[in-house]
């Protein structure tokens, strides 16, 4: 059963092969079996996930009409709001803090029936690309334990990998969806800015956080994404156009295909057999009749930079109210306001979210706000006239999601600059406000996956699917599974 | 352009972070490290260039002035670190 | 005492006549138990996102229309960051380099004719909460109440072109009845929904025919009009002083190299020496203002300019105001109380004092005395009982002029029926307080049981009998004293009980003195 995809378990449900119930005792024992070791899981509350799972079982026997995810068990970044259920974004100044409301995304999923099996680790409010920046622990790769799963979101990438669940949220912010699912070789998604409410997501960089689905295929993230996208009027910047049904076009090819290679996506420090792997799924559209354009990104390579100076802006004032004053973590010993909110905010951010805090800060301060802020912004409208000028000519572009396979544990820790350049990839995505998903493509000889990252235009998820679905047609790299 | 220590220390006043005077210098070093690469932007020329906040070309989007549903005081001050009646209770303001 | 310029400028706060917050579905109620209109949104807690209040935009802009501004076609909002236990995002939802609305100006009447006001800018901005400060000695913490966090408040901001304390409080005023006129507030000061920080400095003048500026004061906490007045004519006197204390004392010096153009003229700044031995311009410092003491307590001078880090809200998208939107709020706005007042004086030869007092009152009062004025035809009269009677009566019983018990068709008829039946001012006002029962002019008379004596023969007796006693008025009469004739008049009208007519006693007094 660990085995099936979620439209997969749906249909044995359907099928009465199934019971919400024992597909969550199934996924519950293999948590238990195995998230000792990988620590993908920061919170899980097995009866109420059981108590969960009866609901929907008795709601089909009671012959009444049941949601998309019904009986599906879904693992949450714990950077989402769930009503009176504590949400630490993997930190400890949120050690203890409940939240009085739902996330949107997590509104939507109880309304598709799905089962809430627990909340994922993660780098410390979004901040890393291995999960090691979790003030609770470290998650660890289940393709190889010594090595990072990525991040931010590695505790759902993990948790998908490893069969804890079928499902799982992550939010990418900067690539922490598609690196994630890249180092863990699964399909993730970063739909376009704007698509899925940011509402009850715990803020890192607003302008660039969007909420998406993990899962085995593309199929599934499709059906999770249908769950999840769509207009919310608690956030405004959460567009008000319909959602397409990803699931129903799905196996329609996009023909004529034309694919943009950029060769700004191949450059110095892409590991030789990552550059092998992703040339090799180009060539498996070729073979279905797609047609390669090389294409130019020319201010691809200031992403990172840009990145760094507006991500952390934005979250030196999102983090602000981390104080000690009305929520979170608050010092036991202090001389007087301004003592308490120092003391408090430096026990409780660890040191990659002070150092982003510091930068951001410094960004936006009188006498740097243009060389820093301001100059990021325009190199950013930059990306964005890049890629606008990339969909006139072709309809998705693939390269590397990640330039190497997992690294491992410890190996960036103490240089946050070599860690910052493992997503160069995937930073413009969310610069740009387009949607991006990495696919399965490939492993490296020592066996660790690989991950082929397709980016669309805005709001073009629809046609992003199914170009991945096409890939994924043609190979078997996503039926593969870790040995636990 | 690099930070000193002391510029360090104001950022972090700034942002209102403790940090001791150990973590002075390797909150610099790493930070002009980051800060020596971010510098490449300089590099590029946006002569003219509008800066882009936000990727959304959308604007307009209102609430109705209609009430909406409040917390009772016990869920609102359920997170507070420190409440008096139904007040969070901050260390004196004056006295800093 | 030496001759000086006083320069203000008035930063206006003004809460808008929202139902709920800025940015979500809390009560803006004033008063409520604390913490007892907070949501999620409100107290900033994580992952909440605002959305714009319609209507909060909405009446900014007619406050802006109102007030002679340029309205930005594209306006977006700003974040700036403070740590601040009553704000609990540490930082503020605000307006910063694209504020929707942009230089305007208001009206005012001073002693020298009406001047216009400057506004430099008038932007939209959440507040935030309230802090309960103990201070009793010993006493370490200090209480927050969420409730007014979010409030949708507009920022008002001036030009330094106010001169003296009465011109501060002259605009303020102004800008209170403009903006309770239009329903954008109701500017309570009480109740926190008008405050007011006040920028002073003084321009002294030189020998040279320029100005030495004095450091610029910010004054806080100014709650009520008077304290306004106040405050700033303390404050001007103590900058004076201080000025020539520290100028003697060489403690300050003029910089004369750093002269700017101000107005017409030119500007020095003054100087003092800082901690690293250089001279350099003396701070911007704040000032709190004690009611009680009737003193400014000038508070830490700050050597920087703190540092907000303003950047665009991300969690907000801009806001256009396209020319059809503009055209229809300033349709909406009706007569402001500038150009009301000035067809007070065209239309009814009303004095600017009389339009002043009339239009200060609010538009449902003129609506009410141009009724009465349709009613009885004499524009003057009514001005006097709307202006006199009325409005005692109506702030005795604390009412407002919707509420008022005497119809502007009863109060016209009275008008005419004093002016037809010469009924004397003191009768017409016992019939008045009647008619505030709601009789009509007629009927209150019926019910006194007053008579007007207009028989002429009748009253020639009388005015004879009255001339007979009392020789010595007549004596004084016939040497010139026009206002002996009164002592004969106030016989007539005793004997009346009142109720002679009036200009008819008046000829007959007058011929028969004359024949004296
Ligand atoms: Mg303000
Ligand atoms: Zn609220």
């Amino acid at each position: 059963m660990l085995d099936l995809t979620a439209t997969e378990l749906l249909q044995r449900q359907a099928n009465g092969d199934s019971s919400a119930e024992s597909i969550t005792q199934t996924f519950l024992a293999q948590f238990r079996q195995h998230d000792s070791r990988i620590r993908a899981f920061l919170h899980v509350d097995e009866a109420d996930a059981i108590e969960q799972a009866k609901a929907i079982d008795a709601k089909r026997k009671g012959g009444e009409s049941l949601g998309k995810l019904a009986g599906i068990p879904v693992a949450v970044k714990d950077v989402l709001c769930t009503k009176g259920r504590r949400t630490t974004c993997g930190s400890k100044i949120l050690q203890n803090f409940v939240p009085p409301y739902d996330a949107h995304v997590i509104t939507k999923l109880k309304e598709a029936d799905a089962i809430l099996i627990g909340k994922t680790n993660c780098d410390e409010f979004a901040m890393g690309s291995s999960t090691e920046n979790s003030a609770y622990q470290t998650t660890r790769n289940p393709w190889d334990l010594e090595r990072t799963p990525g991040g931010s979101s590695g505790g759902s990438a993990a948790s998908v990998a490893a069969s804890q669940a079928p499902l799982a949220l992550g939010t990418d912010t900067g690539g922490s969806i598609r690196q994630p699912a890249s180092l863990c070789g699964i399909v993730g998604m970063k739909p376009s800015y704007g698509r899925v409410s940011r509402f009850g997501l715990i803020a890192y960089g607003s302008s660039l956080d969007q909420v998406g689905p993990f899962a085995q295929d593309v199929r599934d993230a499709a059906l999770l994404l249908e769950v999840i996208a769509g207009h919310d009027p608690r956030d405004s910047t959460c567009v008000n156009t319909p959602v397409p049904p990803y699931t129903a076009m799905l196996d329609e090819p996009i023909k004529p295909l034309t694919i943009g290679v950029a060769k700004q996506f191949f450059g110095k420090g892409l590991d030789s057999e990552v550059e092998q792997a992703v040339r090799s799924a180009l060539k498996v559209y070729e073979g279905q009749g797609a047609k390669i354009k090389d294409i130019s990104l020319p201010h691809s390579p200031y992403a990172v930079a840009v990145y760094y100076l507006v991500a952390t802006a934005e979250a030196s004032s999102n983090l602000a109210r981390y104080d000690g004053v009305h929520f979170g973590h608050r010092t036991e010993k202090f001389a007087g306001l301004i003592d308490m909110v120092k003391k408090s905010r430096g026990e409780g951010f660890g040191a990659e979210v002070k150092r982003r805090i510091m930068l951001g800060t410094y960004a936006l301060s009188s006498g740097y706000i243009d060389a820093y802020y301001l100059k990021a912004l325009k190199v950013r409208r930059l990306i964005r006239q890049d890629f606008d000028q990339a969909f006139a000519q072709c309809d998705v572009v693939m390269g590397p999601t990640s330039p190497t396979a997992a690294f491992k544990i410890g190996e960036k820790a103490d240089d946050p600059l070599a860690m910052y350049l493992s997503d160069i990839y995937t930073i413009s995505a969310n610069l740009a406000g387009i949607c991006g998903i990495s696919i399965p493509c490939g492993f490296t000889k020592s066996g660790l996956p690989i991950g082929l990252q397709i980016l669309g235009g805005p709001f073009a998820e629809e046609k992003l699917l199914r170009v991945a679905r096409l890939h994924e047609r043609e190979t078997d790299w996503h039926k593969r599974r870790p040995a636990l | 352009m690099s930070l000193s220590p002391d510029e360090v220390r104001k950022v972090a006043e700034l942002a209102r972070l403790e940090i001791s005077d150990a973590e002075v210098d390797t909150i610099a070093r790493q930070l002009n490290a980051i800060v020596d690469y971010i510098n490449q932007l300089q590099q590029v020329s946006t002569d003219g260039v509008e800066p882009l906040a936000h990727a959304l070309d959308l604007h307009d989007v209102f609430r109705e002035d209609l009430p909406g549903e409040s917390l009772t005081e016990d869920e609102a001050l359920a997170n507070a670190p420190a409440r008096k009646g139904n007040f969070y209770s901050v260390p004196a303001v004056f006295g800093d | 005492m030496m001759s000086y310029r006083t320069i203000i400028g008035l930063e206006v706060h003004v809460q808008l006549l929202t139902r709920t917050k800025l940015f979500c579905g809390c009560a803006t109620t004033f008063g409520l138990p604390p913490n007892s209109a907070t949501c999620a949104v409100c107290c900033g807690l994580p992952g909440t996102l605002p959305v714009m209040n319609r209507t909060a935009f909405q009446l900014a802009l007619k406050a802006a229309v109102a007030l002679n501004c340029t309205i930005a076609t594209f306006t977006k909002w700003d974040r700036k960051n403070y740590y601040y236990p009553d704000l609990p995002k540490n930082y503020q939802i605000s307006q910063y380099d694209l504020p929707f609305s942009s230089e305007g100006w208001l009206e005012i009447e001073t002693p020298a004719g009406a001047r216009k006001i400057g506004i430099i800018r008038a932007h939209l901005e959440e507040d935030a909460g309230k802090m309960l400060h103990d201070e009793r000695a010993g006493k370490n913490d200090s209480l927050v109440d969420l409730n007014r966090t979010g409030t949708p408040l507009l920022e008002i901001v001036s030009h330094p072109d106010m001169e003296t304390a009465e011109e501060a409080k002259a605009y303020l005023e102004e800008l209170r009845l403009l903006l309770r006129e239009i329903g954008v507030s109701d500017c309570e000061m009480q109740e926190g929904s008008l405050r007011c920080d006040a920028n002073i400095n003084l321009h002294v003048p030189q020998p040279d025919g320029s100005f030495v500026a004095t450091p610029i004061i910010e004054v806080k906490n100014l709650n009520t009009f008077r304290g306004v007045e106040r405050s700033l004519k303390y404050e001007s006197e103590r900058q004076a002083a201080e000025l020539q204390r520290n100028l003697d004392a060489g403690v300050w010096h003029v910089d004369a190299t750093r002269t700017s153009k101000f107005r017409d003229y030119r500007v020095s700044p003054i100087t003092q020496r800082k901690s690293d031995g250089a001279l350099g311009p003396v701070s911007k410092a704040t000032a709190g203002w004690d009611e009680r003491t009737g003193r400014t307590e000038i508070q830490r001078r700050k050597e920087e300019a703190s540092d907000y880090c303003y950047f665009p809200e991300p969690d907000l998208v801009p806001v256009t105001v396209d020319a059809d939107t503009l055209e229809r709020v300033r349709a909406e706005l009706g007569e402001l109380p500038a150009a009301q007042k000035t067809r007070l004086q065209s239309q009814y030869g009303l004095p600017v004092y009389d339009a002043g007092v009339l239009s200060r009152q609010g538009r449902a009062f003129v609506a009410y005395f141009e009724a009465v004025v349709k009613q009885c035809g004499d524009a003057k009269e009514a001005c006097n009982w709307t202006m006199n009677d009325l409005l005692s009566t109506l702030n005795d019983r604390k009412l407002d002029i919707k509420e008022s018990s005497l119809s502007p068709e009863n109060l016209g008829e009275l008008i005419s029926e004093i002016q037809a039946t010469g009924l004397n001012k003191q009768r017409a006002r016992e019939v008045y307080a009647v008619m505030l029962d709601g009789l009509t002019a007629k009927q209150a008379i019926d019910k006194l049981g007053f008579k007007v004596v207009a028989d002429e023969g009748q009253l020639l007796e009388l005015v004879r009998k009255a001339i007979a006693a009392n020789p010595k008025a007549v004596a004084d009469f016939k040497k010139g004293k026009v206002k002996a004739a009164d002592a004969i008049k106030g016989f007539v009208m005793r004997e009346t009980k009142g109720m002679a007519k009036t200009e008819m006693v008046q000829q007959l007094v007058m011929r028969e003195l004359a024949k004296e």
